[in-house]
């Protein structure tokens, strides 16, 4: 199948009549994943995104943990995709590449009030279907994690609980869609949205693109393209969370995810490893209005490292690899917004706040169920060709470490950035990879040069060189 | 995995101006096999893209600019007979005195009856300084600029603001000038140095960055004043200079007992750290001292290591930590011995977080007053100031830690 990835001129390219079957608006981790699971069939797919990059959006920014949804909603939507999804991108991460660290998740209880509130925790998550959660007294818990501050009276421990890496499951999940032969529009934007005839008329930013069924996956943006459709049914308030990213000489400080004790703000500040061999603190939340607001602020920093303290005070000593901040799409319901319009052959997957990247692959199986219901013939399912993403996970064997890699091709023995030890063949694989990078932070998504604790004083220039030589 | 196993009589981690002056210095003296290791394709650290002059030893202060005197370096260092490789980085150790290295030969396990750690410094980047704001592109530190302009001819921007106010912060700005980018400000959160020599620079003191803007590129840089003022200087590039941090992953994934005020690894007269055979020298015990103070760090060392691979070196353990009261930062080194052994230049290096007029230096150990010493000049923060070393040998082997106070 020929891969078709494109950035400018008329984005239409659908077949004969130049109409897609299904077009997917939105390429973060849930779009990508319902462009994937499309890919599946024999249909004539698009996924347009505004950036210039595939998850680029509130996927890029988020904690990166792999939920098992013992805390969800119990008979919520969200809470049976969580569940699946958390199986289903499991198996899926084992079979690409994409790293996960099953290192478990703690809930901390600080206080006589939160160890009260544990046994209800544990009965919710047994209603969520989850049975490996046990509650841990305060010498268990030491002795599992011997940084963390005073005064902690017991946990309750959600084995289960896993690390992902964030960039390259939507990275996998794009990859095998456009391979399988879904036409990709980067640097396209949804203007606007036309009945015609049994066809959806969008009017992009590139231009014309006509599709008979429409996927609304916009993330920050769903109401808008959901309204263009007609409906007033949830408006996105962004929810900010604002994240601490420290050393990777950090990750000895902390075992497992340490969450705090749930309260009506929300999931609070939690302290996890992350898999590239760093540690996160965070996130905040913050409602705003402005859907581009993800700078950090100097409260929210402040608030963080405060939190930080208490939880593992040796973590605030450590140097700080970066900051970052992510928008959740808030919509004021505790649960996700996915509903389907069989009169418009429209789907809208709106409201996808906290736990998107964990639910992707269920909340895709389940659009593309609803799709049918709608009236898309699916067709019988095809074999997707198998994808490998380049591992960036600390806990398994990176090419630097690799005699078999490097005695092949040098280039894998090449470091370029030092912090990370990315190898210039991996930058390389990078830059001419199915679905490559078209900016540096995309580069840095895909290998990890220049995310570092130099943040560049290093590697930048050569990184940048490295890049640019490969836009000519 | 298969690794190729070695072994040398002395490993230097990092050809900058320390390894290489070490190297040179233990090749000449017929310490064996010597093997310098350096993870940039090009040796000589730091000075290989630093364009100005002000580089040399004792003898030729200020007379050669960086990319001259790393070539020299590295040139001096083979002569003499080290083994010099680059594009190999250590990676970590296999065991006291074992490392191991990827480079485009593959992996090694290299052991050494002694490793001389001189991995260097690097500048606190934006992020780790916690400034908030947006992410764009166009946020620089030093080193990465002068890479940028110096090594690879790239293009950086139209207007930048400047971050600091030290020798580095200087530099930064030439570098922006040669590579034409009008530079808009340098700002420091320090006060108006009284009676200082104005330089062609438009420097804006007690001014503290509060954040950066911007999305597809950064477009200002926000500040607040001493007196509560607010601005924002309208600029497409920053430049965080200064506030350097050793390279200390290698000593501390070693384990190597680290000094809590440097934030290198803790070392004695005599480049001693707390792991057996395995010594530091340059910018990774001090950050940042001039080139010459590294190299000359790099020969001294030479003495110790030769002692330590003809078994007359003394045990380490024997000296005492020395702390230091704020507003003082940190002192090198920051241990004594071993014996009676003096520091580099007999003179210990300090640095202070805020300025301090002509400061009584009293150094005192459970009590006792050692020595005192007043200065004659201001000590001001990022550059070093120096304390003799004639009390050392009142220092009690058995006493506390030896604390020394500016008053
Ligand atoms: C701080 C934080 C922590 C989180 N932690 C976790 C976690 O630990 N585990 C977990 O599972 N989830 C977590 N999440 C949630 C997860 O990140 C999100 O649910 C998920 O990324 C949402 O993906 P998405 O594809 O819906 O949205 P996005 O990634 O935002 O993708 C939407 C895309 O739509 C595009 N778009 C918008 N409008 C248009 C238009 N008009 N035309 C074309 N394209 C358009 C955008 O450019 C964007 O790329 C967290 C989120 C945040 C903010
Ligand atoms: C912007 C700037 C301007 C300066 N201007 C002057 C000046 O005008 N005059 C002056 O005298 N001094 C100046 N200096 C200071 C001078 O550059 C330093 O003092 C000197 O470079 C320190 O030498 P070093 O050997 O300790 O460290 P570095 O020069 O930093 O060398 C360390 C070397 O170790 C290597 N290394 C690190 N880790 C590993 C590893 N794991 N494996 C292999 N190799 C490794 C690094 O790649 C590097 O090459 C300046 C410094 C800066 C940053």
């Amino acid at each position: 199948m020929t891969v078709t990835i494109t950035t400018a001129g008329e984005p239409a390219a659908g077949g004969a009549d130049g109409t897609y079957d299904v077009t997917v608006v939105g390429a973060g981790v849930v779009g990508t994943a319902i462009a994937r699971e499309l890919a599946g069939y024999r249909l004539r797919t698009a996924l347009v995104d505004a950036s210039d990059d595939i998850g680029s959006g509130t996927s890029k920014a988020n904690t990166a943990i792999l939920h098992t949804g013992f805390d969800a909603v119990p008979d919520s939507l969200e809470a049976r995709l969580v569940r699946e999804g958390h199986h289903r991108l499991t198996a899926y991460a084992a079979r690409t590449g994409i790293p996960v660290e099953r290192v478990g998740a703690l809930l901390v209880a600080w206080d006589a009030d939160q160890l009260a509130l544990l046994p209800r925790l544990l009965a919710k998550a047994g209603r969520n279907g989850y049975h490996a959660a046990r509650i841990i007294g305060a010498d268990e818990l030491e002795k599992r994690e011997p940084h963390l501050g005073p005064g902690a009276l017991g946990a309750l421990e959600v084995p289960d609980e896993s690390i992902i890496c964030p960039w390259t499951t939507p990275l996998a999940f794009a990859t095998q869609a456009v391979r399988a032969g879904v036409h990709l529009h980067l640097n396209c934007r949804v203007l606007d949205v036309a009945d015609e005839p049994g066809v959806h008329a969008l009017t992009t930013s590139r231009g014309m693109l006509r599709t008979r069924y429409l996927v609304n996956a916009a993330g920050l943006y769903a109401d808008e393209i959901d309204r263009l459709l007609g409906h007033e049914v949830f408006t996105v308030t962004p929810r900010r969370g604002q994240l601490i990213v420290f050393d990777k000489l950090a990750r000895e400080l902390v075992g497992h995810i340490l969450l705090p004790v749930p309260t009506a703000a929300g999931k609070g500040v939690l302290v996890a490893p992350t898999v590239f061999g760093n540690v996160l603190l965070g996130p905040t939340s913050e409602e705003l209005d402005d859907r581009t607001a993800t700078g950090s602020t100097a409260d929210g920093l402040h608030l963080l490292r405060e939190r930080g303290r208490r939880i593992l005070p040796a973590l605030i000593d450590e140097e700080v690899t970066a900051v970052y901040a992510g928008l959740r799409a808030a919509t004021g319901q505790e649960d996700y917004r996915i509903q389907e319009y069989p009169t418009q052959r429209y789907v809208a997957v709106g409201g996808i706040r906290s736990t998107g990247l964990t639910a992707s692959m269920a909340i895709a199986a389940h659009v593309t169920g609803l799709l049918a219901r709608t009236g898309l013939e699916l067709g019988a399912p095809r074999r997707l060709p198998p994808v490998t993403v380049p591992n960036l996970g600390e806990a398994f064997p990176r090419p630097y470490r690799r005699a078999d890699l490097i005695a092949k091709d040098p280039a894998y023995g090449t470091l370029v950035c030092h912090c990370e030890h990315v190898t210039l063949g991996e930058i390389r694989d990078a830059l001419s990879s199915t679905v490559p990078p078209r900016s540096l932070d995309g580069l840095r998504r895909r290998t990890r040069a220049h995310g570092g604790r130099c943040q560049g004083f290093y590697c930048g220039a050569a990184v940048r060189a490295l890049f640019e030589e490969a836009q000519e | 995995m298969t690794r190729i196993e070695r072994t040398v009589d002395v490993l230097i981690v990092g050809a900058g101006p320390a390894g290489l002056a070490a190297g040179a210095e233990l090749a000449a003296a017929g310490a064996g096999r010597i093997e310098i290791l350096e993870r940039e394709q090009e040796p000589g650290g730091i000075p290989r893209h630093c364009h100005h002059s002000g580089f040399g030893g004792r003898f030729t202060r200020g007379g050669m600019d960086g990319p001259a005197y790393a070539r020299r370096s590295a040139a001096a260092a083979v002569r003499a007979g080290a083994g010099l490789r680059t594009g190999v980085t250590v990676t970590g150790w296999a065991g006291p005195r074992t490392v191991e290295t990827t480079g485009p030969g593959g992996l090694e396990r290299i052991t050494a009856g002694a490793v001389v750690l001189a991995t260097g410094a690097r500048e606190r980047p934006r992020s780790a300084r916690l400034v908030p704001g947006s992410r764009p592109p166009g946020v620089h530190t030093t080193g990465e600029l002068q890479q940028a302009v110096h090594l690879y001819g790239q293009r950086i921007g139209t207007r930048a603001v400047v971050i600091g106010d030290e020798p580095v912060a200087h530099a930064a700005v030439d570098t922006l000038r040669a590579a034409g980018v009008h530079v808009v400000a340098v700002v420091t959160d320090r006060p108006a140095a009284p009676l200082r020599v104005r330089q062609r620079l438009p420097l804006l003191t007690g001014a503290t960055v509060t954040g950066l803007t911007g999305r597809t590129r950064l477009s200002g840089v926000s500040l607040r004043h001493d007196d509560g003022r607010t601005t924002t200087l309208r600029c497409d590039t920053v430049v965080f200079t200064g506030d350097f941090v050793p390279d200390h992953e290698l000593a501390r994934r070693g384990g190597i007992t680290l000094d809590p005020g440097t934030r290198g690894p803790a070392y004695d007269a005599a480049y001693r750290t707390s792991r057996p055979g395995v010594f530091a020298v340059g910018n990774l015990l001090h950050a940042v001292e001039r080139a010459g103070v590294a190299a000359d760090e790099g020969r001294a060392v030479a003495v110790s290591v030769l002692h330590r691979l003809s078994g007359t070196d003394e045990p380490f353990g024997g000296g005492r930590p020395l702390v230091v009261d704020a507003p003082l930062r940190w002192v090198a080194p920051n241990l004594t011995g071993p014996g009676g052994a003096r520091p580099l230049g007999d003179r210990f290096v300090l640095r202070t977080a805020r300025r301090l007029s002509r400061p009584l230096l009293v150094v005192s150990q459970d009590g006792r007053e050692l020595h005192r010493q007043r200065l004659l000049l201001p000590a001001v923060p990022g550059r070093p100031f120096h304390l003799a070393a004639g009390w050392l040998d009142r220092v009690d082997p058995h006493g506390s830690p030896v604390r020394i106070t500016a008053l």
